[in-house]
């Protein structure tokens, strides 16, 4: 858990964070979401203190972080930037074991670790391990970021803008990943990021930033339903609201099951429980049905959903 | 291997020409037809050769940490201050002829060898300051900060990312010092430190074009050899730092 205390920060005279409050639970996905300029990147990095806070306090777990040593705080926190900041020198592997190196792992250890954290990202060690940084696509290196980040297993994850730099397919993709990802390992996440949609795709919580201070902090789906101030409104979008309000619910809410799964046709069009409603009404639209199955990871067809019962239930 | 080839062959002619000057007595002849003596005679050219090259690796030695420990400090958050003036003075200070330098030092050092170091150490200083600070400054700041934010302690950013990053860079001031060294340390032969200088400045004096060309010959050799035993270093560098010739 993560708390902010009246948190803070000043550059000369000018305040970046103004007396910031926090909580983040223990296992949620906190994203601070603001133009640039708002205060949600120093915000972050004063939690890793790479920013020493001017006011206030930060709590990780209970503990005061100033009482605690810099190196030791930030070797239990895993850090993502944008330009992922791998080092050139070092290839993949070494790259990913840079904190595990840092404690002191034994080496099959270190080895095992990398292996399974390639794995984990969807990198094969076989064909990356050896590779130079310089020789990845942006969205793998941003990968091998995110491993190098989760290496030591820490309990905290902090994200500066980590998508920011790579195009649109990648970052979908990237993000898609990344929620899989916090299904298995739930780590304690803080995300910063000036996309809107990405928020609200990853959060389990949104803080909204404006000049240094927390407008509101909320779920996805209040921020939507019931912004705290036109600013919140305008950044959400105020007329694109009920769409971005089915893209946060699951077809599976909404779907008629069936009484036990169907095999399916191989080739059927696969619409999958986990898929949004958005995704489902762009389906029925574009292929003109008024229903369409659903099916579940095993590929087995658990249901259908009208587009009647989206349209009445759906935001 | 092959690498080291061209070095070494280099310091064997360099070595081999030094200890047999005399064989080549008919050619200087030929070219210095008018002198009795032709091939130079008041010290051996082998014991040149040592203190010459003596003189050159203790500055560069100096040079090198002193450089090297001012350019980290001025990049460090605590030395940030004097970056600016640190950087104009590797800049101004190269274009000190290193003679005025010399001129300057005898009054309070003496004749001899102390001098000439001192003004080698001096001028050697400061291409290498200037590429270690263009070398640490050139880092990707992502990089540094994905370092520090890890929780690499200060010392372990510098040493395992920062020098890395940057040596390429350093060593090419080392060698572009070492270069000017090596034909800068002949002029310490007018103020009596033994150098392959000697050679010149005995020819320029007595007329005698022989002795000039064979202190020249050899200077020029040992600045061959150094420079490609550097090209050596510098690939050797490359191969174990950025194999794809990549920088931050």
């Amino acid at each position: 858990m993560i708390e902010l205390r009246n948190v803070t920060r000043r550059f000369g005279d000018t305040v970046a964070v103004d007396r910031v409050n926090l909580t983040i639970e223990t296992g949620e996905v906190c994203v601070l979401v603001g133009s640039s300029g708002c205060g949600k990147s120093t915000t972050l990095r004063m939690i890793n203190h790479l920013l020493p806070h001017s006011a206030g306090e930060i709590l990780v777990d209970g503990e005061d972080t100033t009482a605690m040593n810099p190196q030791q705080l930030r070797l239990n926190m895993g850090y993502v930037i944008q330009g992922t900041g791998l080092f050139p020198h070092w290839t993949v592997a070494r790259n990913i074991a840079m904190v595990p190196r840092l404690l002191k792992w034994p080496r099959q250890r270190i080895d095992a670790r990398v292996d399974e954290l390639m794995k984990l990202l969807d990198l094969d060690p076989a064909t990356h391990a050896h590779k130079y940084p310089q020789q990845l696509s942006g969205g793998q290196a941003q990968r091998v970021g995110v491993a190098r980040a989760l290496a030591a297993d820490p309990n905290i994850l902090l994200m500066d803008e980590p998508f920011g730099a790579v195009d649109a397919i990648t970052r979908e993709n990237l993000q898609l990943e990344m929620l899989r990802i916090q299904r298995q390992v739930r780590k304690t996440t803080v995300f910063v990021t000036h996309d809107i949609d990405e928020a609200l795709k990853l959060a389990s919580r949104i803080a909204v930033m404006d000049q240094g201070r927390i407008i509101q902090h909320d779920t996805p789906e209040n921020i939507l339903r019931r912004p705290a101030s036109d600013f919140v409104e305008s950044l959400v979008g105020k007329q694109d609201r009920g769409l971005k309000l089915m893209s946060l619910r699951p077809v599976r809410d909404l779907m008629t099951p069936h009484g036990s799964p169907k095999p399916s046709r191989p080739g059927a069009d696969v619409l999958r429980e986990d898929d949004n409603l958005r995704l489902a009404l762009s389906v029925m639209l574009w292929q003109d049905l008024p229903q369409v199955a659903v099916f579940n990871a095993r590929g087995e067809e658990t249901g259908v959903i009208t587009r009647e019962r989206i349209i009445q239930e759906g935001a | 291997m092959r690498l080291w080839l061209p070095p070494a062959l280099l310091a064997v002619v360099l070595c081999g020409l030094s200890a047999a000057m005399p064989v080549l007595e008919p050619l200087f002849r030929w070219i210095q037809p008018d002198k009795q003596q032709v091939i130079y005679d008041r010290g051996s050219f082998l014991f040149l050769l040592q203190n010459h090259l003596l003189l050159v690796v203790i500055s560069a030695a100096v040079g090198t940490f002193a450089a090297v420990a001012g350019g980290i400090l001025a990049t460090r958050p605590a030395g940030r201050d004097f970056l600016p003036l640190v950087s104009q003075v590797a800049s101004i200070g190269q274009t000190f002829p290193p003679v005025a330098v010399l001129a300057l030092a005898v009054p309070v050092l003496g004749f001899g060898e102390a001098p000439i170091l001192f003004a080698l150490i001096l001028y050697g200083l400061l291409p290498i300051l200037r590429n270690t600070l263009a070398g640490l400054e050139g880092i990707n700041p992502a990089v540094r900060e994905a370092a520090t934010g890890m929780g690499m302690s200060p010392l372990q950013v510098l040493v395992r990312v920062e020098l890395p990053l940057a040596g390429r860079i350093i060593l090419a001031g080392i060698r572009t010092s070492v270069t000017i060294n090596i034909a800068t340390a002949a002029i310490g032969s007018t103020i009596g430190a033994r150098t392959l200088g000697d050679p010149v400045i005995a020819g320029l004096v007595n007329g005698n074009t022989a002795y000039v060309l064979q202190g020249a010959i050899l200077i020029g050799l040992l600045a061959l050899t150094t420079d490609s035993l550097f090209e050596a270093l510098e690939r050797t560098w490359d191969r174990r730092f950025s194999p794809q010739g990549a920088m931050a």
